[in-house]
């Protein structure tokens, strides 16, 4: 116990000595946490909060382009700016790109006329449905000509499907006030009163968004919960970029020949490295929720929330901490420089994050790489911090999750043995 | 049956892939109490027969025994037995002295206590008390030399393997480690030693060995040696035996 100790209190040493080790370990995921966080908080704000720049060049004199503008105003989402006369698409680029303008509409010069004869035609065939006498004379009406909507190219497609259909969701009001207030007059001889057509057009049915939890909190997910554990999980794992160096510094240095020599197996050096950086994982879990909790709300950003149940959190935090580390001491036991396993470390985490869900969600991707994902250690500890984080879920609810990280470390553990016994070194 | 602090017997080793190290049917032995010299040119075997002696590289054949034990077991028992001074500083760079030997030291055996008291007492002989709490990469050469010897003798030994425990240290240096090694072996610690310094090692050594291309080729008492091959000096009888060409 005490050669572990003594073993314990030297890995600490050195690693405190470390003071590249130190800031790769801390403060480069610690910026990184920030900086992602930030990011995506202002995507969430810029649909949320902050509104769409939207430039509308209506080319029609008509009421229901009128209305067509104001509906698009009403939806809320945009910033509305108008340009007007009949500029040629290369004008409307230009002027998208002068009043940082991401959407532009252009409304055709006969847009209320030709909703208005289609809304006739509407209204003349539902009045011969009905049986009462109306304007049944077979017209050729030739279809509303097309809204064109000019968009920035960095647009993204998910963001550029919502727009499109807010824009149709008001190009349907216009249509359906028009075909309304036609019928209506056709049966009274009498315009729709403004309270009776409100009272029809406006008065939809409400959607309440409920986000659905464990725990039954009714808490509103942001960027601060998805990404502070998203981003701790590759933290912890980015302590190989200390500990992989460290396992073959010793191995290629003088010292671990002297090692070799002496009455201890090195198993011992292998067992103090690895609960001193579990130790270095916890800490940097500490830090990173830490400044969740307290540090983000004066960069702007909304506080992270802990789980109800912290057991179940200390346990995740613990079990991916410990696959980190071994996943380290692994790729140091097969590196033969230092060099080997920094790039070979970087690189395989980046991929592991990939498909383990960190920069997509894995509920999005498709074949092979929905497999993969299930091999990424950082996709078990993802989907358990998630259930905590954003479910309100308890250490039942992760078991299934932790199970396989722990199958994992498992399995990288015994890989590590093997590399240990092929290479003499236990 | 007399014990050996050192007894090879038809030793046989080849690196994997590379025969021209190795050696075939070697048989050496160092009787307890003695300081013994090995002796070669660059690439004659030296330093990987100091490592197969120690159990860092493992015979293919044959057998090494230190007092005794079967080196290279599982069983690390021999490993108390016997301590070893690399020629690579062997220890942690970032570490102090006292750091180094204290976990050294417990991965030597050593208790708490011993390893305090060890420490003490081995810094002052070496001249390192005054700088016992920095950190070894600051330090000159002759003090890293002597922080990697009192690091192999930090469990007192009762046979001790040095590989060029003098390469690049000044004359002071040079002298404070030989006569504490002297003062070992005065206590009965066998040395088992390497050198290229001749004249040192002249001084120092009771028994040499010669080896050449993985062989001995000379072995004995350092005084009959050189009469059997009417030398009067170390260097006049290694020039003798392996000749004046480059060997690296």
């Amino acid at each position: 116990m005490f050669k572990l100790w003594a073993t314990i209190r030297k890995d600490v040493r050195v690693l405190l000595r470390d003071r590249v080790g130190i800031a790769l370990m801390f403060v480069m995921p610690i910026i990184l946490v920030v900086v992602v966080t930030s990011i995506q908080n202002s995507t969430f704000q810029l649909v949320n909060k902050n509104r769409l720049p939207i430039l509308i060049c209506n080319q029609d004199t008509g009421q229901s382009s009128k209305q067509l503008v104001t509906a698009i105003d009403k939806i809320g989402m945009f910033r509305v700016a108008q340009l007007s006369g009949k500029p040629d698409e290369k004008q409307i680029a230009d002027a998208m790109h002068n009043q940082d303008a991401m959407l532009g509409i252009v409304i055709p010069a006969n847009f209320s006329a030709r909703v208005k004869a289609k809304s006739k035609n509407v209204a003349g065939k539902a009045m011969t449905t009905f049986g009462l006498q109306g304007d049944s004379t077979p017209k050729k009406v030739s279809d509303v000509d097309p809204l064109t909507l000019y968009y920035n190219p960095i647009l993204q497609e998910s963001l550029r499907l919502s727009v499109k259909g807010a824009l149709q969701s008001a190009l349907q009001m216009v249509e359906s006030r028009e075909t309304l207030r036609t019928l209506y007059f056709a049966i009274n001889d009498t315009p729709l009163p403004e309270k009776l057509e409100n009272e029809m057009l406006n008065n939809r049915t409400v959607i309440n968004e409920v986000p659905v939890s464990k725990d039954g909190t009714r808490q509103t997910p942001n960027a601060t919960q998805h990404n502070v554990p998203a981003w701790t999980i590759f933290a912890m794992f980015f302590v190989i970029m200390s500990l992989g160096g460290s396992v073959v510094r010793e191995k290629v240095s003088g010292s671990f020949i002297r090692l070799k020599t002496l009455p201890t197996n090195y198993a011992v050096g292998l067992l103090s490295k690895q609960i001193t950086y579990l130790g270095v994982t916890m800490l940097q879990a500490l830090v990173i929720f830490s400044m969740g909790i307290w540090l983000f709300p004066f960069f702007g950003l909304p506080a992270l929330n802990l789980p109800s149940d912290i057991l179940a959190l200390v346990i995740t935090t613990i079990v991916c901490g410990w696959c980190a580390v071994s996943y380290a001491i692994c790729v140091g036991v097969f590196s033969q420089t230092q060099e080997q396993s920094n790039g070979f470390g970087a690189v395989s985490i980046v991929i592991l994050a990939a498909i383990g869900g960190l920069m997509v969600p894995s509920f999005a991707m498709q074949g092979a790489f929905k497999s993969a994902a299930d091999i990424s250690p950082m996709h078990w500890c993802l989907e358990a911090y998630y259930t905590l984080f954003l479910q309100g879920g308890k250490l039942a609810d992760i078991i299934n999750n932790l199970i396989p990280l722990f199958a994992i470390t498992l399995v990288i553990q015994f890989i590590t043995y093997l590399g240990l016994k092929r290479k003499n070194l236990i | 049956m007399e014990t050996f602090a050192v007894d090879i017997q038809n030793m046989g080793f080849r690196y994997p892939g590379n025969e021209d190290v190795s050696f075939s049917n070697l048989n050496l032995k160092v009787k307890k109490g003695e300081r013994f010299g090995l002796f070669g040119p660059n690439g004659a075997g030296k330093t990987t027969l100091m490592n197969l002696m120690t159990g860092v590289l493992r015979v293919n054949e044959g057998s090494i025994m230190i007092l005794g034990n079967k080196v290279g077991h599982q069983d690390k028992k021999v490993n108390k037995l016997f301590g070893f001074v690399p020629q690579d500083f062997s220890f942690y760079r970032e570490l102090s002295p006292a750091e180094n030997l204290e976990f050294f030291g417990a991965w030597a055996g050593l208790n708490q206590t011993q390893i305090k008291q060890r420490t003490d007492e081995l810094l002052y002989i070496l001249g390192l008390a005054d700088v016992r709490n920095k950190a070894v990469e600051k330090f000159s050469g002759g003090m890293k030399r002597r922080v990697n010897l009192a690091i192999g003798v930090i469990h007192n030994p009762q046979v001790l393997f040095l590989d060029e425990p003098t390469v690049g240290v000044d004359v002071q240096t040079r002298h404070a480690i030989m006569n504490y090694l002297r003062t070992l072996n005065e206590r009965g610690t066998t040395l088992i030693y390497t050198s290229h310094q001749l004249n040192e090692a002249e001084d120092l050594c009771q028994h040499i060995a010669m080896i050449d291309n993985g062989q001995i080729i000379t072995q004995g008492d350092i005084d009959d040696v050189l009469a059997a091959h009417s030398q009067e000096s170390l260097e006049q009888l290694f020039i003798n035996l392996t000749g004046k060409a480059y060997r690296d």
